[in-house]
This record gives structure tokens, C-alpha cells and sequence, in this order.
């Protein structure tokens, strides 16, 4: 079978009508849970302040505003079905040049910086985190997640003994949220990476969160709701003035490991959580 | 909104700060200054140096954001709160220019806090990823200083009822530890 050809200028285009969809529109399940906790929370200040996020949100997406100032980095996850052929610029320079395409032409905030110490803005928003994953078929899949900097700095990973207990990894989850406290932007969507090597881990917390839904694993699933239940009782609440409301999501992605070991991340995602995928 | 919020104006004055609790909700109509991270990085240099501070501090409320680029025909972006923890190193500086509040999100460390009873000064929060409702509420914005920085310079703004949350007063109040003792 003769592979199919896809243009790298043809992801780049996707990559940038999804930068402008992410930015300025909650994905309707994101929007849904917000809603959800809403009418739970009966903290005062807790139900004005998810009231006033949904009044944001639909601000956003009326006139075009960023959901958040903070426009974030660009991760990108791409899925490229190994029957196909790219074709084009390279890979890496068609997603980057929509990056900087997208940040200018949407009037979004550009918080990246081209070396870690010496911190000179890159004026443009990339370079993108791209993680690419070669599967089965003849497409290429295309997710955007913006990540802020003040969820990101919350991030956390653990190397846990094999022979710790579920209950340990609960306490240890519970323990970073509540460390966080109200600087992640709490309702907070957590995203948890559980076994594989370290670096996998920390990129499963990241692909854990955008998943959506509960696990389908009745193990994990369960797992997920009791951290879920664990933060509702710290009464940190929206933005950390108090309620409910402390997570609006708990996903795990769990992954085989080596005998000696048990990484865990935790991916602290605020309250706006911006993503978008689409399939070429 | 549920909670009893009044009207308040800035620059505040010692009176205004006296009479501030934790928890008390205000709109804020006035002048706000932005800065955040790398401003005020600078702006410990001048006053290390002896230099000009770019703009007369005293009174004035300080504001932790970095605002998105404005739109054609608005004065700004989005312009949430970002978080403040990272500014603790500089609230000596800052309060001794006569700050007398600040707006951000997130706990402050043990030593900002003793600094706003010492200087008489308040922290505040805002609606932390609203960045578009609360964006809407800023009527004029204009830069003053390190213009490089881009949207970590120093921003003039003109507020309009900019809602505000006070976290830490004067007397040791603080909201988040206060949320944290009701725990189930």
C-alpha cells in the first residue's frame, strides 16, 4: 500500500486553529465539570468565585479574550499513523512556526524563554513541547495543551518503594495539592502518572489529565475518586478562599515498571484547563 | 455575588489600610502599577544603586500580572493575577517605597506577612485565572518602565470596581489559613 501523504504546512495549520480554539474557549467538559461544582459548593465566597470563573469563560469565548493572561506553553502531543508519509518543512520548524503564527495572530501572551538562566523571551511563544508517537493507520493526530507556569511550578514526582501502599500514594497526592494550596488556581484537574521510569511518569501526568472521563479500570477509578474525596475535605476551595471545590478532575495513567521502582508525578493543572485535538 | 462588597480607591492612604480585614471584599476603582518578577528584579537594582524609581510608589497598590497583548480598540489583554510567592523576596524593598498593598494570588511567606504589619501595608487577591473578566475591567493601561520586558514591564492602570479579596491585614489575618481550619 502506498503511504499517504500529509503535508507538515497541514499540521501546522491544525496546530494553529487549535491554539486559537484552546485559548479562548473551555472544552465543554472542562466547562461542564466547573458547572457541576458550582452547584454543589455551599461556600459563599466558593460558589462567587466558580460563578465569576464561568462568567470568565464565556467572556473568553464571546469576545475573543484569553481565558487566562497567562497563554502558556504549547505541548503538543502528535500521534503519526506509520502509513503515512510527511511531506514539507521539518516536523519540529512546521509546529514552531505555527506556534509563533498563532501567539502573534491571536494576541496571546508570550512567556517562553530561550535558555532557563539567562532568560531572554523568545518573542514568539516557541519552542513547543512536542512529543511524538508513531501508531498504527494512515492519520496524524493533533493535541494542544497550554500549560501555565503557576500550575506547572506545582508539579511534583516521587520515587516511591514497590512495597508502598495505595494508601501512601493517596496521602502523597493529597500532600501536594494541599502544599499547593491556592497557587495553582484551585479547582485544580490532576493529572497522575503512575509506574514507568521517571521521565515516563511525568509525561503520563501530563497525558492523564487531558483524558477525561474515569478510568476504565474499576482498580483506578476508584483510586481517583477517593483523592478526589481526600481534597474536597481540605477545604481549600476555589482559589484557595475555602469550599468543596478543591479538584474538578483526578485522572491516572498507570504504566509497567521495573521491580525496584514506583514513580509517581503529579501534574497540578489550574482550574483552566486548555486543550484541543483534532485528526488529520 | 453573595458578600457585602464596598466601594474602595487608590492610592490607599494609612486610614484606609487600618480599617481592612482579612476576608473583606472591596472594588477597587483608581490607579493600580504593575509588576511582576523581573520588574521587580530591577527595581531592587535602582534602589540598591540609588537610582530614580520610575514612578512615585507611595500609596500605590501594586499588581502581580503580566497582561496579555491588547486586542485592537481595548487597552489590554487578559490581566488575571499571577502568584505571588515569587515576589516574597522583594517585599522589603517594595513596602519601603511606600507600597501600600498588593495584589497577586497564592500565600506569602512568614516575613512578608510580619512586613505588612511592620509597614502598615495589605495583600490582596483577585479572581486568579479570570484574566479576560477581570481584563475588562481595566479602562486605561499604559507602560512606564522596562518596556523590554514586554509584559513583565511596569504598566500604569486605570481600574473600575476591580474586584479584591483581602488576604492579609495589618493584624495577622489571613484568609487561606483561615479556609484551611474549616477542614472536614
Amino acid at each position: 500500500m502506498d503511504p499517504r501523504k500529509i503535508s507538515t504546512g497541514d499540521i501546522a495549520k491544525t496546530v494553529v486553529e487549535l491554539i486559537g480554539r484552546a485559548s479562548f474557549t473551555l472544552p465543554a467538559a472542562v466547562n461542564e465539570s466547573l458547572i457541576r461544582l458550582e452547584e454543589n459548593e455551599e461556600d459563599g465566597i466558593g460558589r462567587d468565585t466558580l460563578r465569576v470563573l464561568l462568567e470568565n469563560a464565556e467572556i473568553a469565548r464571546a469576545e475573543r479574550l484569553p481565558l487566562c493572561q497567562d497563554c502558556g506553553s504549547v505541548i503538543v502531543f502528535l500521534s503519526v499513523g506509520q502509513d503515512v508519509k510527511l511531506d514539507g518543512a521539518l516536523l519540529e520548524d512546521a509546529v514552531n512556526g505555527a506556534v509563533a503564527d498563532a501567539y502573534g495572530m491571536f494576541n496571546l501572551r508570550k512567556s517562553m524563554v530561550g535558555d532557563p538562566l539567562r532568560r531572554k523571551n523568545t518573542g514568539t511563544n516557541a519552542p513547543a513541547f512536542i512529543h511524538t508517537e508513531i501508531v498504527g493507520g494512515d492519520r496524524v493526530a493533533v493535541t494542544v495543551y497550554l500549560k501555565g507556569g503557576g500550575s506547572e511550578n506545582m508539579s511534583s514526582l516521587r520515587m516511591f518503594r514497590p512495597t508502598d501502599s495505595a494508601e501512601d500514594i493517596i496521602d502523597y497526592v493529597v500532600g501536594a495539592v494541599e502544599a499547593a494550596g491556592p497557587n495553582p488556581c484551585p479547582p485544580v484537574f490532576l493529572g497522575i502518572g503512575i509506574g514507568g521510569t521517571a521521565d515516563a511518569a511525568v509525561i503520563n501526568s501530563k497525558k492523564a489529565v487531558i483524558r477525561g472521563g474515569r478510568h476504565h479500570d474499576p482498580f483506578y477509578a476508584d483510586l481517583e475518586e477517593r483523592i478526589g474525596e481526600r481534597l474536597a475535605r481540605t477545604n481549600i476551595g476555589p482559589l484557595g478562599y475555602g469550599g468543596r471545590s478543591t479538584a474538578a478532575g483526578v485522572y491516572i495513567m498507570e504504566a509497567p515498571c521495573h521491580i525496584a521502582t514506583l514513580p509517581v508525578a503529579v501534574n497540578i493543572n489550574c482550574h483552566s484547563l486548555r486543550y484541543m485535538s483534532a485528526v488529520i | 455575588m453573595t458578600g457585602e462588597w464596598r466601594k474602595i480607591t487608590a492610592p490607599l492612604g494609612d486610614g484606609d489600610v487600618e480599617a481592612i480585614r482579612s476576608g473583606d471584599l472591596f472594588l477597587l476603582s483608581g490607579t493600580l502599577y504593575t509588576a511582576r518578577d523581573k520588574a521587580h528584579e530591577r527595581i531592587s537594582g535602582i534602589v540598591r544603586s540609588g537610582g530614580e524609581m520610575p514612578f512615585d510608589a507611595r500609596g500605590q497598590i501594586i499588581y502581580y500580572t503580566g497582561p496579555s497583548p491588547a486586542p485592537p480598540g481595548r487597552p489590554i489583554g487578559s490581566a488575571g493575577p499571577t502568584t505571588s510567592y515569587r515576589m516574597d523576596p522583594f517585599t522589603g524593598v517594595m513596602l519601603g517605597l511606600g507600597v501600600k498593598g498588593m495584589i497577586g494570588k497564592g500565600g506569602r511567606d512568614e516575613k512578608t506577612r510580619r512586613l505588612l504589619a511592620e509597614f502598615r501595608a495589605v495583600y490582596f487577591s483577585t479572581f486568579a485565572g479570570a484574566g479576560a473578566y477581570l481584563g475588562k475591567r481595566i479602562r486605561e493601561a499604559s507602560v512606564v518602565a522596562f518596556e523590554d520586558l514586554g509584559p513583565e514591564a511596569v504598566y500604569r492602570l486605570a481600574v473600575e470596581d476591580f474586584p479584591l479579596i483581602a488576604i492579609n491585614d495589618i493584624y495577622g489575618g489571613d484568609l487561606y489559613e483561615s479556609a484551611l481550619r474549616k477542614r472536614g
